[in-house]
């Protein structure tokens, strides 16, 4: 346990310089710089006129179907990795275990391919 | 080799899972338009499932590590999910066509919903559980929401969503308590460490989590109080949907709940029977009263199926083999008489447009007489009037009550179904003696079918009770004595 | 060892703060945000725990895919949040008294925790002490062989996932133009010029 935690200490070195770094940044830019705010300075600039309307604009609904699938074949990659470490104890089975499942979803992506869902119009 | 043993006992599903990817490439390769093939293709799927089960191995098999069970508990349910998934299917061809949303993708859904069912009735261990039942109900979110352009059926898909999300997430809370007590997950395994638990009392957590899994399942069947969805969804959703969620998911939700409660927890039994009977008791009077007021007929039949899961929760409440048996038999007749009426309702389309209003079916015996007549015997079924097949269900739930002394349950269940009876026997009597409304359209031929198979199952079902009442029972006995 | 305790209470602090930042920042852009700092302070928890596998997941597919998720469905949605909130004030009587009794019932839980004396028997596959092996390997020997139900039940899970996000999401859109790049290699001069013979002088 502990030697496992060892390992990760360079990490949470690197983890509190960076934390550290960035602080000590932002800290010192608003001591040492001149800050005199005022209403206008405050106001968003659009070149001289007033903002027409909200900078967020909607997304189309299309981004949600690629965000999914992505999800969906991010979840695949994640079983992959337990897979290949132990590739070598699971043997033959193990090997076409992932071959049916990775068959299912190359079922799915099939579809997706045929139905246009991967196509930006 | 034991993975061709375990090959062999989970034969239906693989055949199953296999098939509906064969579904999916065949209805995205053709060109033409192919959801009435690919329908056609899966009730034949369904089938052939079917002969699948039943050829399958006899007595108790263990398979997948314990992950997976097949009895005849098992057989019975899977049989009657399959019967009622391909009945809602035949429903569904011409509906479909009609409302322009013949999508291959619905049988495709609809398969995968059913194997997900049949892994539920099959679930011995409570991972499996649980993938079973996301795997149907991810199935049933995306077809609640099927017709997308319509509002009030993504209202309902996502209504479904995310409630539904609520009782996974609830079931599963449960269940990781159960796992922390327990330090297992397997069923057997469960039964065993109960047991020996059973001189010096079960610990708190350990009930907690089974109430959480009692509520994640209680939502599943839409008991009282976690009903809230049933007639939103109900409405909303296209009428083959609600026939089929009026069906084959309240079936295999319902038998889960007896194997899961009587499996793994029989040793507890003190601590869930009254649980048990609290959501029986108030689902038989919510169902009773809530649907008097109604004037659409599809959330009428929302609440009549609160009220009927009430009735088959009596059966689990009692808590014994005769409890089990009348559970089974009240959800084969269940499957019937339901899929009778909704064949009716989906036949109420005036003039091309579907109507749902109650008041539409005014003097329906001038105007169709045999709609009328099949539609009038699946309401005196559902009312429990005899010698039709709706008594014998209510007989033998109320029967097994007594036997386990519980006889409020059985007193209030007798009451709830004279309540009930009002608004059945409304519907009869709007039928018979009101003034006609306008015709309906001709309904197509297979819901004409369907109609009069049910409707005479429904009404002969006292010569067939003999032997269902004979299969429930040897079914039974294999999952009380393993 | 000390390392170990501060360790907890910085990832425990943060994210416990970020998961109130979730719900009470008044831009929902914020909450996506602030959901992604939880993330990756409950992923150096698990690390604490000597879960890397899951460490490691939480962040490739909950910061990588889940929250990217939400920060588009909150793009695409357009809510008010400030309006939504209105109705916070109704709901937090009964909102508050589920979370307490969530909380008294983890406190009873962890004041009667008896695990019953079958549990180490019982317990099917016991995790292997992390100086024998990684809890990655460890999991890759069982998900593929022991639960290989479970494996190719949560494979079919996915595939419904992904035909039910085309089923309600995609549409055809009319009338798009595109390329075909095959089409435009293989067109000849022939194909489309016609070449016209015009006889001269009769043009008028």
């Amino acid at each position: 346990m502990d030697e496992l935690l060892r390992e990760y200490l360079p990490i949470l070195i690197f983890l509190g310089l960076a934390l550290g770094l960035a602080m000590l940044l932002i800290v010192a830019s608003l001591v040492m710089g001149a800050q005199k705010p005022d209403s206008e300075k405050n106001a968003a600039y659009e070149c001289g006129f007033e903002p027409f309307e909200d900078a967020r604009a909607r997304f189309d609904v299309r981004f949600y179907l690629v965000a999914i699938l992505f999800i969906i074949f991010d979840l695949e990659v994640a079983f992959l990795f337990p897979w290949a470490v132990a590739l070598k104890d699971i043997g033959v089975f193990g090997f076409w275990s992932m071959v049916v499942f990775l068959g299912i979803l190359t079922v799915g992506f099939v579809y997706e391919w045929r139905k246009g869902a991967l196509e930006w119009e | 080799m034991t993975i061709l043993t375990d090959i062999m006992a989970g034969l239906p599903e693989i055949f199953l899972a296999v098939a509906g990817m064969v579904l999916l490439m065949i209805g995205v390769f053709r060109r033409e338009d192919s959801s009435k093939l690919v329908t056609y293709l899966a009730i034949f799927v369904f089938l052939v499932t079917a002969v699948l089960v039943l050829a399958g191995p006899s007595g108790q098999t263990i398979a997948f590590n314990a992950l997976f069970v097949v009895d005849g508990f098992a057989v019975f349910a899977k049989i009657l999910v399959l019967l009622g998934a391909a009945l809602t299917l035949v429903l569904s061809v011409s509906y479909n066509q009609r409302e322009r949303i013949n999508r291959f993708e619905f049988p495709v859904l609809v398969v995968y919903a059913v194997l997900g069912m049949l892994m539920m009735v099959s679930a011995s261990d409570l991972i499996s559980l649980y993938l079973g039942v996301e795997l149907q109900s991810l199935s049933l979110y995306v077809i609640a929401a099927f017709r997308r352009d319509a509002v009030r059926s993504s209202e309902a898909g996502l209504k479904y969503f995310v409630l539904g999300a609520l009782s996974s997430g609830i079931l599963l809370y449960g269940m990781s308590m159960v796992y922390g007590f327990a330090g297992t997950t397997s069923f057997e395994n469960l039964a065993t460490v109960f047991a020996s638990n059973e001189g010096g009392g079960q610990p708190v957590g350990l009930v907690i989590g089974l109430v959480f899994i009692v509520a994640g399942l209680a939502f599943k069947v839409s008991a009282v109080p976690f009903h809230m969805w049933t007639p939103d969804v109900y409405e909303g959703a296209p009428t083959p949907v609600t026939a089929f969620f009026a069906v084959a998911p309240k079936i295999a939700a319902m038998v889960l709940f007896v194997r899961v409660m009587i499996g793994p927890f029989g040793a507890l039994v003190e601590q869930w029977q009254q649980v048990i009977v609290f959501i029986s008791l108030a689902s038989m009077i919510l169902g009773a009263l809530a649907a008097i007021n109604q004037t659409n007929i599809k959330r009428l039949m929302a609440y009549s199926s609160i009220g009927n899961m009430g009735y088959a929760l009596v059966g689990l409440a009692a808590g014994n083999e005769t409890g089990a048996q009348a559970v089974l038999l009240y959800l084969s007749i269940y499957l019937f008489m339901n899929t009778g009426a909704f064949a009716c309702i989906l036949a109420m389309r005036r003039n091309g447009r579907m109507v749902e209003g109650i008041n539409e079916l005014a003097g329906l015996s001038r105007t169709n007489p045999a709609m009328a007549l099949a539609l009038a015997v699946f309401m005196f079924s559902m009312a429990g009037i005899p010698p039709l097949a709706g008594f014998f269900g209510k007989l033998y739930v109320f029967l097994a009550a007594i036997e386990a002394g519980l006889f409020t349950l059985a007193v209030v269940g007798l009451l709830t179904s004279v309540v009930a009876a009002f608004y059945y026997l409304r519907i009869v009597k709007l039928m018979y003696f009101d003034e006609p409304a306008d015709a309906f359209d001709r309904p197509g031929r297979e819901i004409s079918a369907i109609l009069v198979g049910t409707g005479l199952v429904t009404l002969l079902f006292f010569m067939v009770l003999s032997p269902v009442l004979n299969g429930a029972e040897q079914a039974v006995r294999l999952f009380f004595s393993a | 060892m000390i390392i170990q305790a501060l360790a907890f209470y910085l990832f425990a602090i943060v994210a416990v703060a970020s998961g109130a930042m979730v719900i009470s920042s008044r831009n929902p852009v914020h909450s996506v945000l602030f959901l992604i700092l939880a993330f990756f302070n409950s992923a150096g928890l698990f690390v604490l725990l000597g879960a890397e596998f899951l460490a490691m997941i939480l962040v490739v597919v909950y910061v990588g895919a889940v929250a990217v998720l939400f920060l588009f469905v909150v793009m695409m949605l357009d809510i008010n949040f400030s309006e939504m909130r209105e109705g916070f004030l109704q709901y937090l009587p009964i909102g508050g008294a589920i979370g307490l009794v969530l909380l008294a019932e983890l406190v009873l839980i962890f004041g009667s925790w008896v695990v019953s004396p079958e549990a180490g028997e019982v317990a099917v596959s016991p995790t292997p002490p992390l100086g024998e092996m990684s809890n990655t390997a460890a999991l890759g020997q069982l998900i593929y062989t022991d639960f290989i139900y479970l494996f190719q039940a949560a494979g079919l899970v996915l595939l419904v996932a992904m035909i039910g996000a085309i089923v309600l999401t995609l549409r055809k859109r009319e009338g798009v133009k595109r390329q075909v790049i095959a089409d435009q290699v293989s067109r000849r001069p022939g194909d489309v010029l016609e070449i016209k013979k015009v006889p001269s002088g009769s043009g008028g």
